[in-house]
């Protein structure tokens, strides 16, 4: 019961805010619904025994990707235009139409699946297993340590790049 | 080379052909060399002076030979040589297959001899000309396709022959390309020629489809059992083998290439267009004689055209001005008393015509070509640009020219039927059969053309050789005899025009020896074909269809013949002419006879006309409209399909994704259902 | 219909992924657009997260490594728009359409 009512608090909190990011002509608007978006996708994460996750989603994106795209909208002056960005109606019709029908179809096949797998009570009998046996972060370290080494150590590597990259492409050229 | 007495001992039991394939062969080599002459040794006269001779002297000393070994033989049944296989195919098998029988070791006789007398008269006549060499290689292909043509032992290879003669003469004829008119006359004869030969392709098909096979032999020892007599397919097939006729031997509807094929040096004139290629025609229905006789209906269409084409092409003579031209349509009506002759079934008679013109339609070219050096020489000398060739421009060149004025009159007479020379007796006999067979129109028409003959003929020799000389003070000092390499070939052809004919000599005439040879010589061949003409109720009359035997009308024949030369001589020698820049063209009658009847703008009107019209049409309906514009449709299309493409191509993030979104979701949608 | 917390969960996520397509579609300005995808990309981890209550933890390390490229693809492409801003001026999407046939 109290956990359908926090789920569905934070699932009003997340759409809400992903509608409302769409609809805002304000920039740093848009972009602090969200962060809320974000913080309420972590508090999701929580429930589903995600621990380790819905920190790092926090720190991660709502923290580091969220205060970068806030850099760049001051940076490039952009935050108090309010200027009108949207598109025609005809577009804002279509996209409507467009979402909605993909967001009906993807329901639908939701709800017509099969769930055996999917049972909660076995999934968070395992679940918190898991967690109390190795702890949050060492549910999610070991496989990440183990077997997905190589892809990790890639990736640190194309964070590298990243940032040369960013770094290239944002340079100011020699006059 | 075997010894001659051997081989004619040998020849006795059984007539084996000597040599047969180089017979072919040296005029193909002489073709070759004066070929290549034409573009290695250009400038070297005397290959081509020695070679293009030698090859064709070559060649008939062969056939003489084969000639001799024949007569002591005397077969009965054709030799055939075969060289090898050409197409073999199912049901159709055609060899590269040789026939020596009677008719076509006559016809070689005919070919190769006189080939041979203008080949070095030639050497006269073209000394001067830069295109020497292509001359006798031109010369010498075209021996080499005659002589195909004549040995053929099956359809296919005569008709190889018969394209190539066509080729021939149409690179003779336009020989002068440079020259728009004479190469247009070329074309004309090769187009007018390729009508014919469809005639003769779809005969060969016919038969081909009714026998299965192509060969003489088999064809003709079948075609009793396999055809009905007087039948739609025999009537067809021998319809459209003498439309091939018409083309390849000028008689209505196809002369019209003829006169103008005289664009051409006059040698060629005389010996394609007089002596053989011509006469290839005759030789075709001669061959299919059998198929001929089986088919009244055919007989009658040969008959009456050859007597029609005679009657028109004479009166035409008479009111031509060019030398050329005159013999020509002289040709022309000569050759329509040989196709009159084998119309009627007298087959002996028109091959002894086709001979016997040979020598004297030969010589007659030969000698206005001889003329007509000597005028260009004349003219050439004095730079005028006066037509050599009109005979308003001679006049009185007896004084100048005795050999060539003498030679000339044993042709004219020749040619006129006077007794004892060649021309009567092969023209009496065809005038007689046809009034004995019954042809009662058919005979009075062939005795008008023959005293129109004698009337246009010497009309050419009173206006070239006597009266005054129109040809111009200062050229007419630079006119003479032509040299002895021209004029000994005349003296040969003269002699030959004379004895000529006596080798076939009715017996009904008087005080002559009957003399049958000719008749004997040629009867193997022709015995099945008068077969069945005799059994189908040919019978000779004694007498002509109002009276009077054989003796009494070969001497009306003559006589009346000598009374139009005499009569006409004196008519027109003492009128004078202008020369030809000076003249008006003739009016009325004459005006019309001077244009030909018309025909050739006849022709324009009824068929050219069209054809341009239909071809125009074709252009730019068919392939500027449909043609083009389907192709162009095709692209334009294309290029539409692109262009719309291309509106979906906006550039733009959104866009993309909005198609990325609607493929997802028609891929979702099919999960869903 | 069985409406437990992964089934709802699920349902969210297309939602938002719904939500973030409609905001590329509908907007101009590149860095909404670029917010919009993270929008997409946060809901298909949701997803992720789902699903690795019952296949299995390696679930749950894709979503790690999600985040982690989709932090090194928001500073380049951040960066890319800033070169971009010092050429037009301005970052509407529609004026990027050189790559127009």
């Amino acid at each position: 019961m109290t956990e359908s009512v926090f789920f569905l608090l934070f699932a009003i909190l997340a759409a809400g805010g992903g509608i409302m990011m769409i609809a805002s002509r304000n920039p740093v608007a848009s972009l602090m619904y969200l962060v809320l978006t974000f913080f309420a996708l972590s508090g999701i994460f929580v429930m589903l025994d995600a621990h380790f996750l819905a920190a790092v989603q926090v720190i991660v994106y709502a923290g580091a990707i969220m205060v970068l795209f806030l850099f760049v909208i001051m940076l490039l002056n952009l935050g108090h235009r309010e200027e009108i960005d949207m598109r025609s109606h005809l577009s804002r019709l279509v996209a409507l139409v467009v979402g909605s029908s993909l967001f009906a179809v993807v329901a639908a096949l939701v709800l017509q699946g099969e769930k055996s797998s999917l049972a909660s009570e076995e999934g968070t009998v395992v679940m918190e297993a898991i967690l109390r046996s190795r702890g949050a972060v060492g549910a999610v370290a070991e496989p990440l340590f183990t077997s997905y080494l190589v892809p990790f150590e890639l990736t640190s590597l194309l964070l590298l790049v990243a940032i040369v990259g960013a770094i290239v492409l944002a340079r100011r050229r020699a006059p | 080379m075997v010894s001659l007495p051997l081989l004619l001992q040998e020849a006795h039991a059984a007539y084996e052909p000597i040599l047969p394939v180089w017979i072919i062969v040296l005029p193909l080599i002489g073709a070759v060399v004066n070929g290549i002459g034409a573009f290695m040794w250009r400038g070297n006269k005397s290959i081509p002076s020695l070679v293009g001779p030698l090859a064709v002297i070559g060649a008939f000393v062969i056939v003489v030979l084969n000639f001799g070994a024949m007569l002591t033989a005397a077969p009965h049944d054709p030799a055939i040589v075969s060289l090898w296989t050409w197409m073999a195919a199912g049901q159709l098998n055609v060899g590269v297959d040789l026939q020596f029988d009677q008719l076509s070791i006559l016809m070689l006789l005919v070919v190769t001899g006189v080939s041979s007398v203008i080949h070095v008269y030639s050497v006269g006549y073209m000394g001067e000309d830069p295109g020497y060499s292509r001359y006798f290689a031109y010369l010498n292909l075209f021996v080499f396709f005659m002589v195909v043509l004549v040995l053929g032992a099956n359809f296919p290879i005569t008709f190889v022959g018969w394209e190539g003669v066509g080729l021939c003469s149409y690179l003779l004829i336009g020989f002068w390309y440079e020259n728009e008119d004479f190469a247009s006359a070329g074309k004309k004869a090769f187009v007018v020629n390729r009508i014919g030969d469809f005639g003769f392709l779809v005969g060969m098909f016919l038969i081909f489809v009714h026998f299965g096979t192509l060969s003489y032999t088999q064809v003709f020892a079948a075609a009793p059992a396999t055809l009905a007599y007087g039948g739609v397919v025999v009537t067809a097939i021998t319809l459209f083998l003498f439309l091939g006729c018409t083309g390849k031997s000028a008689q209505i509807p196809l002369y019209v290439w003829l006169p103008d094929a005289m664009a051409g040096p006059t040698p060629v004139s005389a010996l394609i267009h007089a002596a053989t290629m011509v006469t290839a025609g005759v030789y075709l229905v001669a061959r299919t004689s059998v198929l001929f006789a089986m088919s009244p209906v055919s007989q009658a269409v040969v008959a009456a055209i050859g007597a029609g084409t005679a009657l028109l092409a004479a009166t035409i003579a008479t009111q031509q001005y060019d030398i050329k031209k005159v013999l020509a349509y002289s040709t022309v009506s000569q050759l329509g008393y040989m196709f009159l002759a084998v119309g009627i079934g007298a087959y002996t008679a028109g091959v002894f015509h086709l001979m016997t013109h040979a020598f004297f339609k030969a010589l007659l070219f030969l000698g206005s070509g001889a003329v007509i050096h000597a005028m260009h020489h004349a003219y050439h000398e004095v730079h005028s640009h006066e037509d050599p060739n009109d005979m308003r421009n001679q006049g009185g060149l007896r004084r100048y020219m005795p050999i060539t004025f003498a030679t000339m009159w044993v042709g004219t007479l020749a040619i006129s039927g006077i007794i004892p020379f060649a021309g009567f007796f092969s023209k009496d006999e065809i005038i007689w059969y046809t009034g004995a067979y019954g042809y009662g129109i058919l005979w009075g028409v062939a005795l008008v053309v023959a005293l129109l003959t004698a009337g246009y003929m010497t009309r050419l020799m009173v206006m070239t050789f006597y009266g005054e000389n129109r040809t111009g003070e200062s050229a007419k000092q630079h006119l003479h005899e032509v040299p002895a390499v021209m004029w000994i070939p005349l003296a040969i052809l003269a002699v030959l025009s004379v004895v000529g004919g006596w080798v076939n000599i009715p017996d009904a005439l008087p005080v002559l020896p009957g003399v049958h040879a000719f008749h004997d010589w040629l009867h193997p061949v022709f015995a099945p074909a008068r077969g069945i003409l005799e059994s189908h109720g040919l019978h000779e009359a004694h007498t002509s269809p109002i009276g009077g035997g054989e003796a009494m009308w070969a001497g009306i024949s003559t006589v009346a013949a000598a009374i139009v030369i005499l009569l006409t001589f004196r008519a027109l020698i003492r009128r004078t002419w202008k020369p030809a820049a000076e003249s008006v063209e003739p009016t009325g009658l004459a005006g019309v006879l001077y244009n030909k009847w018309y025909v050739d703008e006849l022709y324009d009107r009824m068929v050219i006309l069209p054809l341009l019209a239909l071809w125009r049409g074709c252009w730019r309906i068919v392939d500027d409209g449909l043609i083009d514009g389907s192709i162009n449709g095709l692209a334009a299309s294309t290029r539409a399909v692109g262009w719309i493409g291309g509106l979906f191509q906006t550039g733009r993030v959104s866009t993309y994704m909005f198609y990325f979104v609607m493929g997802v979701l028609v891929i979702l949608a099919t999960f869903l259902f | 219909m069985n409406l437990d917390i992964e089934n709802a969960a699920l349902i969210l996520s297309a939602f938002l992924f719904a939500v973030g397509t409609a905001g590329v579609l509908v907007r101009r300005n590149a860095i909404i657009v670029f917010m919009c995808v993270e929008l997409m990309l946060n809901a298909v981890n949701l997803t992720l997260v789902v699903f690795s209550r019952s296949l299995g933890l390696e679930a749950q390390v894709l979503v790690f490594f999600v985040m982690a490229v989709a932090a090194a693809e928001a500073a380049v492409g951040l960066a890319i728009i800033i070169a971009i801003f010092r050429h037009y001026e301005g970052v509407e999407v529609d004026r990027f359409n050189l790559l127009r046939w």
